[in-house]
C-alpha cells in the first residue's frame, strides 16, 4: 500500500488537464459538453491538489517536497524535475482554485461567436486553452530544472496568446500581438541566460537543476549579466513598470475570464521566478541590484496606483491596479526582510483572489452592459445590487481594507519594508490613499448616482454567477481573518531568502538631528531581553 | 505580570479566560452585530419583514454582555481591572506575531457601554425613522456592522486589530453617509469622507512601521514597554502620526472638511457615528496612547494646538450655518476640539477627555435624534430658516431638544456643564503661555457654543412660523414623532441632564479610569477656579442673549443676508473645499492626467518603437502581426533547439 505521498502528484496535476485539453480539442462528440468535461476535470484537479497537499510536510514548508525526477537530457544536464515548497504550493493552489471558477465564470462568454464560426468548436477551443493553461501553470510552479521551467514559462504564452487573440475584444489582435513582442523579446533575453548558465554552470548529468546551479561559482560580471537577462524577463512578466504596457492592452481586449488567470495567476510567474531562482542563483547580484529594482518598484507601486486614476475603461483601470500591487510585491522581495518577504508571498496569493473577483464581476457588469467603459453605467447599485455590492467587496480587498484579504499582506510588505528602508516604504505607503480613490471613484461612476435609464433593465447576478463569486468572497475573507495557515507555509520560506540588514531607525537617526540612535539601539537591546 | 516600569502599564493585565465570567465571552459584543449584519446582507429581501428587529436585538445582545463584563470588574479591585482575552493568532509572522485579543478595561468598557447603550436606542429609533425607506434592512445592515467594528476598535490589544476596527468604522460610515447614493452629491460625500480618512490612517500605519521598527511590537504591551526606554524624539514622531490618524477620523484641523458632507447620511447615523461614537475615536486613540505622549511633550503640544484650532473653527462655522445638520457637524467638530485639547493636556486631561466624550455622546445624539425628528414633521426640510415656531407642535421634541442644548451649552447642573467646565479648567492649568492662550480658547469657545446653539434652537422651535410647503407644493403640517422616535430621545435627554453629575460628583467616573489612563494629577489653574466657572457661566448667558435678541425676538429673514466677510468665510467652512482643491485635488489631477498620457505617449510608444526599429525583427513582427501566428511557436522551438545546440557545443 503506499501512501499519498508516493505518487507523482504534481506530474498527474500537469498531466490530467493536458491530456483532457488534448481531447476536447481532438474529440468532436467531447466538443459539445466542453464546458462541463472542462469544469469536471479542473474541480477533479482541485481535489487532487487537496489530497496532494496532505501529503505535504507543513512543519519544513521551505524544503521542496514532493518531489519528482527523472533524466530528460542527460548529454545536457536537463532533467524533468518537480517539486514544491511553500510558495509553491500555495501558488499551485491559487492556480487549480481559480480556473474551475474561470470556467464558471465564462460559461456564456462564447455563446455568440463570430460569423461562420461554431459554437461547440469555439467553446471546446476556449476550454482546451484554459486547461492547457493550467497544465503550464503548475508545471511551471512546480519545476526544479531551469531548462524546464524555462520551456514551461515560454510555453505557457502559446495559450495566452491564442486566449488573447481569438477569444477577446475588438482590438484584441493587437492586444496579443503586443504580449507576444514583450514575451518573445524578454524571453530570447533569458534564454541568452539560460545558455550562459548551462555552459558556465557545473554541469553533469543534473546540471541544470536549481540545486545544482545554486551553488554554482560565478564570475561577479558573469553573475550579474545572468541575473539580469532572468530578471528582465520577470519585470516584463510581473509586470512592473516601464516594461508595463502590454498588460492594459491584454486586460482590456481579453475576455475575463482570461483576464482573470493571466493578472491573477500568470503574472505570478514573474515574482515567483524573482523568489525561486534570481535569489538562490544568483544571490550576488541580486544584493547587487536591490537598490535599483527597489526604486522601481516604489515607482510601480505610484505610478500604477495613479494612471489607474485616469482610465476610463474598468478592465484598463484594474489592470493598472495590478501595477501598483506588483510593485508592492516586488518591494517586498527586494528588501530581503523576513516580515516583507512573507508579505510579499501573500500578496501573490492575495492578489490572485481579489482581482480575479474584480475582473470576473466587471465581466459580468460589462457582458451586461455592453461596453466597458466606465461613464456608460451609472447607479447601478439601484440594479444590480448583488452585483455592485460584490464588486465592492473585491474593491475593498483591492484597496486593501482590513478584514479582506489585501490588507495582511500589504501590511506585512510595509512592516518589513520600513524596518530596513524607510524611504522605500513612506513612498509606497501613500499609495493607500490612491488606493481609496482608485476603487471608490470607478465606484462612485458606475454603480451610485441617477440610474442610466437604457440599462435600468438588467438582470442582478444569475446562480451560476453567484457560484463564481462565493468561493472568491470567501476567499478574500479567509485570506483577511484568519491568513496565519497561508502564512505558516509561507514564512519558512521567506526565512531561507531573508538577509541579515542592520535596522533603517539605527541608520536613519544616526544621522538625524535628534540624535535619538543611541535610544533606538537601547530599546534593541531592552526588546531583546 | 509584567515587569515593565509603570509608565508603560499601570495595572498588571490579567488574562480574561482565567478570569471567567463575562469576561470570557466578551467576543460576543462584537460577534452578535456581525453576526446580525451578515445575517441581514445574506438573507436579502426575505428578511425585509422583521430584519430592523433583528437588528436591534444585535445590537441590544451587545449591551447586555458589555453590562455584565462592566458589573464583572466593579467587582474586582481596581489595580486588577485590566483584562486581556486571547482569541487566535491572527498574523504568526516570527517577529510580528499579533494575536486577536481583547482589552477589557475601564477605559474601553466605557466605550463599549457608551457605544452599545446610545447605539442600540438609536437602533430602534430607526426602526420608525427608516420605515419607509424600501432598503431599511440594508441599512440596519450597515448599523450592525458599525457597532461590530466600532467594539473592535475600542477592545482591540494592540495597534492592529484596533486599526481593523478602525478602518471598518470608516467603510461602515462610507455605506451609511453614501446610502442615499442615487443622488451623486451623497456619494461624493461618502468618497470624499473615505479617502480624507485614509489620508489620516496613513498617519497610523506609519506609526505601527515605527513601532515595529523602533520597539518590534503592535500590540500595547509591547509598545508602551518599549517607549518607556524610548528617545523623546522618537516618541514625538509616533505621537505627531497617530494624531494625524486621529485628525481623520475625528474631523479635527486639518483633515476636518469631511465631516459637514457627512451629513448626506441619514440622521441617524449623523447621531450615531458622526456625533456619539465614531468621530471620538480619535480622541481615544490619543488617551489609549497616553505612554507615548507623556514622553511626548511636542506632541503633547501640537495635539493641543490641533484641538484649540478646531473649537473655535467649528464653532465658528457652527454660527454661519442654516442648515440644522451642519450646524450640529459642526458643533461636532468643535467639541472634538475640547476633548482633544483635553487629551492633549495629559493626565491633567485625559480623563475629563473621556468624560466629555461620554456626556457630549448623550446630548449630541439626543440633539442629532430631535433634529431628525424635526426633519422628519417637516417634510425633511434641513434650512433652519425654514422652521421656527415649532416647539408647540412637538412638545416632546422641544423638550428633549432643550435638555441637550442646556447641556451642550454647559448650563450649570446640566451634563454638559460638569465635563466642559472641567476642561477649561485643566487648559488653565501650566505654565507660561500656554494656559492663558488654551485656556482663554476654551473659555471663548463656551460663549461661541452657548451662541450658536440657542442660535439653532430658537430658529428653529420659537419665533415665526416661516415654513416652506413641501416638496408636493402642500401646506407643511409639523407633527410629534411616533413613540419610537421620541422614547429614545426622552431617554438621551434623562442622560443629557443628569450623567455629568452623576459621573463626576464623588470622582466616580474618574476614579473608574484610573486604572486605564492613570490618576487624574491635581494642579491649580493659573487663575482661581471660581473666577474661571464665573466667566464661563458669564459668557454662557451672553451667547444665549445675543442669540435670543438676534433670532428669538427678531424676525428672522426667509433668505440669508449677505453678511459680513467672516460669516461668508464660515458659511463655506473658512474655505476648506476651496483649500484642499487647490492645493491637492486639482495638482493631483494635472498629474494623473500627465502620467496617463506620458504613459501611452513615452512609456508604450518608447517600448514599441524600439522593438519596431530593431531592423532584424521588424519583417518577423509584421509576418506575425498579419496572421503568421504559429510563427510563434516556431521561434520558441527554433529558441529551444538553438541553446541545447550552443551549450553541446560549448560542453563538447
Amino acid at each position: 500500500m503506499q501512501t499519498i505521498s508516493d505518487l507523482p502528484w504534481l506530474s498527474i496535476l500537469i498531466v490530467v488537464p493536458l491530456v483532457a485539453a488534448a481531447l476536447i480539442w481532438l474529440v468532436p462528440a467531447l466538443q459539445r459538453v466542453a464546458r462541463t468535461v472542462g469544469l469536471v476535470v479542473s474541480l477533479l484537479v482541485l481535489a487532487g491538489f487537496v489530497v496532494m497537499a496532505t501529503g505535504f510536510d507543513f512543519g519544513a514548508a521551505a524544503e521542496h517536497q514532493l518531489t519528482e525526477q527523472a533524466s530528460w537530457i542527460p548529454q545536457l544536464g536537463v532533467s524533468y524535475a518537480v517539486g514544491v515548497n511553500g510558495l509553491g504550493l500555495a501558488l499551485v493552489g491559487l492556480s487549480v482554485f481559480l480556473v474551475p471558477v474561470a470556467l464558471l465564470a465564462a460559461w456564456r462568454e462564447q455563446e455568440v461567436v463570430p460569423e461562420g464560426a461554431v459554437v461547440a468548436r469555439r467553446q471546446a477551443g476556449f476550454v482546451a486553452l484554459v486547461l492547457a493553461l493550467e497544465a503550464t501553470m503548475v508545471a511551471v510552479f512546480s519545476a526544479r530544472d531551469v531548462f524546464l521551467f524555462y520551456v514551461v514559462f515560454e510555453a505557457m504564452l502559446i495559450p495566452v496568446y491564442f486566449l488573447i487573440g481569438s477569444y477577446g475584444g475588438p482590438r484584441r489582435r493587437y492586444a496579443a500581438f503586443k504580449f507576444l513582442i514583450y514575451s518573445l523579446a524578454s524571453g530570447l533575453i533569458m534564454l541568452v541566460g539560460v545558455i550562459a548558465l548551462g555552459i558556465l554552470g557545473p554541469g553533469g548529468p543534473d546540471g541544470f537543476l536549481v540545486d545544482t546551479l545554486a551553488g554554482a561559482e560565478l564570475g561577479v560580471w558573469q553573475e550579474r549579466w545572468i541575473f539580469i537577462s532572468f530578471f528582465i524577463a520577470f519585470a516584463v512578466k510581473a509586470p512592473m513598470w516601464p516594461v508595463h504596457t502590454w498588460l492594459p492592452d491584454a486586460a482590456q481586449q481579453a475576455s475575463p475570464g482570461t483576464s482573470a488567470l493571466l493578472v491573477g495567476v500568470l503574472d505570478k510567474v514573474g515574482t515567483f521566478g524573482m523568489l525561486a531562482l534570481c535569489l538562490p542563483l544568483f544571490p550576488e547580484a541580486s544584493r547587487w541590484a536591490a537598490p535599483v529594482i527597489i526604486v522601481l518598484a516604489v515607482i510601480s507601486v505610484l505610478y500604477g496606483a495613479l494612471v489607474a486614476l485616469g482610465q476610463r475603461d474598468i478592465m484598463r483601470l484594474v489592470a493598472f491596479t495590478s501595477v501598483s500591487h506588483f510593485g508592492f510585491i516586488v518591494l517586498g522581495i527586494y528588501v530581503r526582510e523576513e516580515v516583507a518577504l512573507t508579505g510579499a508571498m501573500l500578496y501573490m496569493v492575495a492578489h490572485g483572489v481579489s482581482t480575479a473577483a474584480l475582473f470576473l464581476i466587471s465581466g459580468f457588469l460589462t457582458q451586461r452592459g455592453g461596453t466597458q467603459q466606465i461613464a456608460a453605467y451609472g447607479g447601478m447599485q439601484r440594479v444590480t445590487p448583488v452585483l455592485a455590492g460584490t464588486w465592492l467587496v473585491a474593491g475593498l480587498a483591492t484597496l486593501s481594507l482590513p478584514g479582506l484579504s489585501g490588507f495582511v499582506p500589504e501590511y506585512l510588505v510595509l512592516l518589513g519594508t520600513f524596518r530596513v528602508n524607510i524611504v522605500a516604504a513612506a513612498f509606497a505607503v501613500l499609495a493607500v490613499i490612491a488606493a481609496a480613490l482608485y476603487i471608490l471613484l470607478p465606484y462612485q461612476r458606475m454603480f451610485t448616482g441617477p440610474r442610466n435609464e437604457s440599462l435600468a433593465a438588467l438582470p442582478d447576478l444569475g446562480a451560476r454567477e453567484k457560484w463564481v463569486v462565493a468561493p472568491l468572497v470567501a476567499a478574500m475573507l479567509a485570506l483577511g481573518f484568519v491568513p496565519g495557515p497561508v502564512i505558516d507555509v509561507l514564512r519558512p520560506v521567506a526565512q531561507e531568502a531573508a538577509i541579515e540588514q542592520p535596522s533603517s531607525l539605527d541608520t536613519a537617526t544616526g544621522a538625524g538631528p535628534d540624535g535619538s540612535s543611541d535610544a533606538a539601539a537601547a530599546v534593541a537591546e531592552g526588546s531583546e531581553k | 505580570m509584567l515587569g515593565t516600569p509603570a509608565l508603560s502599564a499601570r495595572t498588571a493585565v490579567v488574562d480574561a479566560a482565567a478570569a471567567g465570567g463575562a469576561a470570557s465571552y466578551a467576543w460576543l459584543m462584537i460577534a452578535l452585530p456581525l453576526l446580525g449584519a451578515a445575517v441581514l446582507l445574506l438573507a436579502g429581501r426575505r428578511s425585509d419583514a422583521w430584519g430592523h428587529w433583528l437588528g436591534v436585538l444585535a445590537s441590544a445582545g451587545s449591551f447586555v454582555v458589555g453590562l455584565l463584563v462592566v458589573l464583572q470588574l466593579i467587582g474586582l479591585e481596581p489595580d486588577e481591572r485590566v483584562l486581556s482575552l486571547h482569541l487566535f493568532t491572527w498574523l504568526p509572522v516570527g517577529d510580528l506575531t499579533v494575536n486577536a485579543g481583547l482589552q477589557l478595561d475601564p477605559l474601553s468598557m466605557s466605550f463599549v457601554m457608551l457605544v452599545t447603550f446610545v447605539g442600540t436606542l438609536i437602533h430602534v429609533y430607526s426602526v420608525a425613522y427608516m420605515e419607509h425607506d424600501v432598503d431599511r434592512r440594508r441599512f440596519f445592515a450597515y448599523l450592525n456592522l458599525f457597532v461590530a467594528a466600532m467594539l473592535l476598535l475600542v477592545l482591540a490589544d494592540s495597534y492592529a486589530v484596533l486599526f481593523v476596527g478602525w478602518e471598518g468604522v470608516g467603510l461602515a460610515s462610507y455605506l451609511l453617509i453614501g446610502f442615499w447614493n442615487h443622488r451623486t452629491d451623497y456619494a461624493v460625500a461618502a468618497k470624499k469622507a473615505f479617502v480624507m480618512n485614509r489620508v489620516g490612517d496613513v498617519g497610523l500605519l506609519l506609526a505601527m512601521m515605527m513601532m515595529f521598527a523602533a520597539f518590534g511590537a503592535v500590540d500595547f504591551q509591547g509598545v508602551f514597554a518599549g517607549a518607556a526606554g524610548a528617545s523623546q524624539g522618537m516618541l514625538t514622531v509616533v505621537g505627531l502620526l497617530l494624531l494625524l490618524a486621529a485628525c481623520g477620523k475625528s474631523a479635527q484641523f486639518p483633515l476636518q472638511a469631511w465631516l459637514g458632507d457627512a451629513m448626506a447620511g441619514p440622521t441617524p447615523v449623523s447621531a450615531l457615528i458622526h456625533a456619539a461614537t465614531m468621530v471620538t475615536a480619535g480622541v481615544y486613540l490619543v488617551v489609549r496612547s497616553g505612554p507615548i505622549f507623556e514622553g511626548a511633550p511636542g506632541a503633547q503640544l501640537a495635539v493641543v494646538v490641533v484641538g484649540a484650532i478646531t473649537l473655535l473653527f467649528g464653532a465658528i462655522v457652527g454660527m454661519a450655518k442654516d442648515d440644522i445638520k451642519k450646524v450640529l457637524a459642526a458643533s461636532t467638530m468643535s467639541q472634538i476640539g475640547y476633548m482633544m485639547l483635553a487629551a492633549g493636556l495629559g493626565p491633567v486631561g485625559a480623563a475629563f477627555a473621556i468624560l466629555h466624550l461620554i456626556t457630549h455622546g448623550f446630548f449630541k445624539a439626543g440633539l442629532f435624534l430631535g433634529a431628525g425628528s424635526v426633519m422628519h414633521a417637516m417634510d425633511d426640510e434641513v434650512d433652519m430658516r425654514r422652521f421656527g415656531g415649532l416647539g408647540k407642535y412637538m412638545k416632546v421634541t422641544w423638550l428633549t431638544f432643550a435638555a441637550g442644548w442646556l447641556a451642550i451649552i454647559g448650563f450649570p447642573g446640566l451634563s454638559g456643564f460638569w465635563s466642559k467646565d472641567l476642561i477649561i479648567e485643566a487648559a488653565f492649568v501650566g505654565e507660561g503661555w500656554r494656559p492663558w492662550v488654551f485656556g482663554t480658547v476654551a473659555l471663548l469657545a463656551a460663549g461661541l457654543t452657548a451662541f450658536y446653539m440657542s442660535r439653532l434652537f430658537f430658529m428653529t422651535f420659537h419665533g415665526e412660523e416661516r415654513w416652506a410647503p413641501t416638496s408636493e407644493g402642500k401646506k407643511q403640517r409639523p407633527h410629534e414623532s411616533p413613540a419610537l422616535m421620541t422614547v429614545p430621545m426622552v431617554i438621551l435627554a434623562v442622560g443629557s441632564v443628569g450623567l455629568g453629575a452623576a459621573l463626576v460628583v464623588g470622582d466616580t467616573f474618574t476614579s473608574w479610569l484610573e486604572p486605564a489612563v492613570g490618576a487624574v494629577e491635581h494642579h491649580d489653574p493659573v487663575i482661581p477656579i471660581p473666577v474661571i466657572m464665573g466667566a464661563t457661566i458669564v459668557l454662557m448667558a451672553l451667547g444665549v442673549f445675543l442669540a435670543w435678541r438676534q433670532y428669538g425676538a427678531s424676525t428672522v429673514p426667509v433668505e440669508a443676508p449677505r453678511g459680513s466677510v467672516l460669516t461668508r468665510a464660515a458659511r463655506q467652512d473658512l474655505y476648506q473645499d476651496a483649500v484642499n482643491e487647490g492645493v491637492f485635488m486639482r495638482p493631483g489631477q494635472y498629474l494623473t492626467r500627465a502620467l496617463v498620457y506620458g504613459d501611452s505617449a513615452v512609456v508604450d510608444g518608447a517600448v514599441m518603437g524600439l522593438a519596431r526599429g530593431t531592423s532584424g525583427m521588424g519583417g518577423w513582427l509584421r509576418r506575425l502581426q498579419t496572421g503568421y501566428i504559429r510563427s510563434y511557436a516556431a521561434i520558441m522551438l527554433v529558441g529551444v533547439v538553438a541553446a541545447l545546440v550552443v551549450v553541446l557545443a560549448a560542453r563538447g
